[in-house]
């Protein structure tokens, strides 16, 4: 379409958007990092011994992670990608699950699974002594729910890397005489070696920039990382914390761009953290080992999945810290404190619904005109706003947390007022932090739309803005509903970033979650988090409805 | 009704790939008659789809500009935006709004012009009566068949009343049944509406069939724009040639006095000399010569030629011959022949490229 098509004001409105929601605080991350060097006094921070240790930990603990996530993903992504298993559909949902259930909360699940004070083991009663320590607050427990965590990371992309080789050449291999086991060292294999490399680096760079996980199992064992130490630090404010906090910051976020170049050169631009694509049909058939296969996989989700999240159940069914499940003792009395007494909790519920509402319907504004453009546009420009939209998303929450702090700290040119404390500096960092999640499903549907469509609109006479109306946005409709879904789901339940924004009276789910923790009141955070799963899972629910008006790929758990 | 001049036309698309260079239109210029139906003609990757597109108002051009009448639609600096030049077109895949019914997909151009109520529903009515879709008004797109979608798609032209009609490949998603069909759809409609068509394909026998002229291109090139009858009879150049109509092209020496339309005595007396590798008859250059399969007869009094193969097609068979020198030659005959047998065969013309 060589830029006849779109109006000029276009441009402008998508480059100004990219400019304020990702230009400006990176900008002013670099820059504050910079200084900071410069000054002395912070680049001192690089040198104490707490950092170090936090850097070792957050290594091992995401390097850990790494391989738990690779192992558990690719076993999961080969069996349901090439063999006869039934029940495809459900598993990958159920896979996916983690990925959309916040960090804290899985933290907080398998914690009420093991350890002394565990609802569900007394009620079985299989309860270590009390007194015995809680073997989850270690960095190999970090390392183990990183690894849980991200597994879904894995998983996708080498479903992806899969779907792109067609299967003619395992039918090829078969039919040159190769067995089963052979074609797949042969062929499967090295044909997934971008896609393993890929996703490995990807569940890595997740794991340094964790810090809901690291929270909940570390803090409690003197275990910090380094989003956990930024969070430390800025919890104790002291006068040369900016620039500290800037150049902690720098480091993860060097460390994760160095992980984001090695999965892009492993996958030379090709997506997968919101795309899975079509997946090839069954090449192997498993016979008799496929029931074997089948207990495997679902074993392995009823360990991960069902039994953390019944462990939460459990304990958010106590009335109190400590006493078993039973049938005496068993009340709903959690659920009316977070749903009814708790002004804390009333109030993270309604920030949450307020940002993720606005952070879902604001997006969709800024991102139909972005994605409109950036698929009728090709070339270098639509490039760079392309990778510009995409670094907030790949940044740690936590950095780009410490850029929006940086960057709104002092008040706005103009108007006078600082946004810095009020819930107006979290929404501003969730619409540069979900901008990449709003895009996709709203541009693979233009990129998926037949071009001629518009065009005959236009000879047909109508200008932009009405064949805007008239024709485009009912036909990207479904995919503008999957996207405002999407981020909905995923800044109700954020915690990073608003860790590090939030103050009195803005504090979100993931804040209030974490906090009610952090005081005790497990059965309190745990009710709360129970709330939170059943709404995730409702909302991937009313996604999979929408499933068949939806582009290909954008729902991840789908074939 | 206005005159569609192309001048000197070019579209690059810019620095390319070593080896792919070159503009993908290249100093086009033509000048459409009135009430014309234009088939523009050439393998794939010709350009023409790109002429279809600058005309249309969806690419502009590099280089030259395109008039229709006093106004200047298209030149290297400005551009009228399509939804301004009251042209319609049609795709190769209907682009056919899914969300709207039949009538509403009709009356699009009607709403955008503020058309409402009695005039709207009596015109998209005049328009579906007439490609006999009145029926189906209020289903969607993806309750029809292909051959109905292209006729909403002719309807959503027709309603509009445009000046120019595009129509880019639309059989090429057809069976060979609904061609025919629609073939004769498409000149109902040219003679009803009256607008200027330009129909861009690569089947010549459909250009030829619907086309007043047809305009051949290769290699972002127009090499010739003629009537049917005269391209077919007396096409420029070797492409050209080999594009329309079935034949083969020999390479004969022909004496420099001999006109374009050849006769049965100088080509035999070419085919001769040539055998004989030096000489009389077969003097001068080499020429490409186009033989046409109709102008090849089995006649006793003709030259001896080995029959290489012998394909039956229906209503006759298809003849490759070889000539003495070993070059071939197609022809058509009622009566089958046995490979390799040798039958004396007369061309009755050909025409030098």
């Amino acid at each position: 379409m060589s830029g006849v098509g779109e109006p000029a004001w276009l441009l402008a409105f998508v480059c100004g958007a990219v400019f304020l929601l990702s230009v400006l605080p990176l900008i002013h991350l670099g820059w504050a990092g910079l200084k900071g060097l410069e000054g002395g006094e912070a680049a001192s921070v690089l040198l104490e011994a707490a950092t170090f240790a936090a850097l070792r930990n957050t290594l091992v603990a995401a390097a850990g992670g790494m391989v738990i996530s690779l192992v558990v993903g690719a076993l999961f992504a080969f069996v349901v990608a090439l063999t006869d298993i039934r029940g495809k559909l459900a598993l990958s949902f159920a896979f996916m699950l983690p990925m959309m259930i916040p960090p804290q909360v899985t933290a907080l699940a398998w914690v009420e699974m093991s350890g002394p004070s565990s609802p569900l083991l007394k009620t079985l009663g299989l309860a270590p002594p009390l007194g015995s320590p809680q073997p989850l607050y270690s960095l190999a427990g970090i390392a183990l729910l990183l690894g849980v965590q991200h597994a879904p990371l894995v998983f996708l992309a080498i479903k992806a890397g899969l779907a792109t080789h067609p299967r003619d050449g395992v039918e090829a291999a078969r039919l040159s005489g190769a067995s089963p086991w052979r074609v797949f060292r042969d062929i499967v294999l090295p044909l997934a070696c971008p896609a393993l490399i890929a996703g490995g680096a990807i569940a890595f760079i997740s794991g340094i920039g964790n810090f809901g996980i690291p929270a909940i199992l570390g803090i409690p064992a003197s275990i910090e990382t380094l989003p956990t130490l930024i969070f430390a630090k800025f919890a104790s404010f002291g006068s040369s914390t900016f620039g500290e906090i800037a150049v902690l910051s720098t480091i993860i976020a060097s460390i994760s761009a160095g992980g984001l170049l090695l999965q892009q050169r492993a996958l030379k631009g090709r997506d997968y953290r919101l795309i899975g694509l079509t997946g090839a049909r069954a090449a192997f058939t498993l016979g008799r080992l496929r029931i074997a296969v089948e207990t495997l996989l679902w074993g392995t989700l009823a360990l991960v999945l069902v039994a953390p999240l019944l462990a939460l159940v459990a304990s958010s069914l106590v009335p109190a810290y400590g006493v078993p499940l039973t049938l005496h003792t068993v009340s709903l009395q959690a659920y009316g404190e977070v749903l009814f007494r708790q002004t804390v909790t009333l109030t993270a519920l309604k920030n949450s619904v307020f940002l993720a509402s606005a952070a879902a319907v604001g997006l969709l504004v800024i991102a139909l005109p972005a994605g409109y453009l950036l698929a009728a546009r090709r070339g270098r420009v639509a490039n760079l706003l392309a990778i510009l939209i995409e670094i907030p998303y790949a940044l740690p929450g936590i950095v780009l947390a410490v850029a929006f702090i940086l960057a709104f700290a002092a008040p706005l040119p103009v108007i006078g007022v600082s946004i810095y404390g009020t819930i107006w500096i979290i929404l501003a960092a969730y619409l540069s932090s979900f901008f990449a999640v709003s895009l996709k499903p709203v541009m693979s549907a233009f990129l998926q739309m037949d071009p001629s469509l518009e065009e005959t609109a236009r000879l047909a006479g109508a200008g932009f803005l009405r064949r805007m109306r008239d024709v485009l946005l009912p036909l990207v409709a479904p995919a503008a509903g999957a996207s405002v879904i999407l981020v909905f789901l995923i800044a109700a339940n954020e915690l990073t970033v608003s860790a590090l924004l939030w103050s009195a009276g803005t504090q979100t789910l993931g804040v209030a979650i974490f906090n009610l923790d952090d005081s005790g009141s497990s059965n309190l955070a745990s009710a709360l988090s129970v709330l939170v799963v059943a709404v995730v899972i409702g909302l991937m629910a009313t996604l999979e409805v929408l499933a068949k008006y939806l582009p290909e790929g954008v729902l991840p758990w789908r074939n | 009704m206005a005159q569609l001049i192309l001048n000197h036309l070019t579209k690059d698309f810019g620095a390319k790939g070593p080896g792919e260079g070159g503009p993908a239109v290249s100093d086009v210029s033509l000048t459409l008659r009135k009430q014309g139906f234009l088939a523009l003609l050439g393998p794939s990757g010709c350009g023409k789809t790109t002429v279809l597109r600058m005309i249309a108002g969806f690419e502009q051009p590099t280089d030259g500009s395109i008039e229709f009448g006093e106004c200047r639609l298209s030149d290297a600096v400005r551009v009228l935006p399509p939804e301004k030049r009251n042209m319609a077109m049609v795709f190769q895949s209907y682009a056919l709004w899914p969300h709207m019914t039949v009538a509403e997909n009709v009356g699009y151009p009607l709403k955008v012009r503020r058309i409402s109520g009695e005039a709207w529903r009596s015109r998209v009515a005049e328009a579906l009566s007439l490609v006999r879709l009145t029926a189906y008004a209020d289903r969607r797109p993806s309750a029809l068949s292909g051959g109905q979608r292209q006729r909403v798609a002719l309807a959503r032209c027709l309603v509009q009343q445009p000046d120019i009609v595009l129509l880019d490949e639309p059989l090429a998603n057809l069976d060979q049944h609904l061609r025919k069909a629609m073939e004769e759809t498409f000149r109902a409609f040219h003679e009803r509406s009256g607008a200027t068509m330009i129909y861009v394909t690569h089947d010549q026998a459909e250009a030829m069939a619907l086309a007043t002229d047809v305009a051949v291109m290769s290699e972002g090139k127009l090499l010739q724009v003629a009537p049917p009858a005269d391209i077919y009879a007396r096409p420029e150049g070797r492409v050209v040639g080999s594009l329309i109509g079935r034949g083969a092209i020999v390479r004969l020496r022909l004496p420099e006095k001999a006109g374009r339309q050849l006769d049965w005595p100088l080509l035999q007396a070419a085919l001769a000399g040539r055998r004989s590798g030096h000489g009389h008859a077969g003097e001068g250059p080499l020429s490409d010569v186009l033989i046409r399969p109709e102008q090849v007869h089995p006649d006793s009094g003709g030259m001896p030629m080995r029959v290489l193969s012998s394909v039956f097609e229906g209503e006759r068979s298809a003849l490759t011959l070889a000539l003495p020198d070993g070059q071939s030659l197609k022809a058509y005959s009622n009566k089958a022949f046995c490979h390799g047998t040798e039958v004396p065969f007369v061309i009755s013309g050909g025409w030098r490229l």
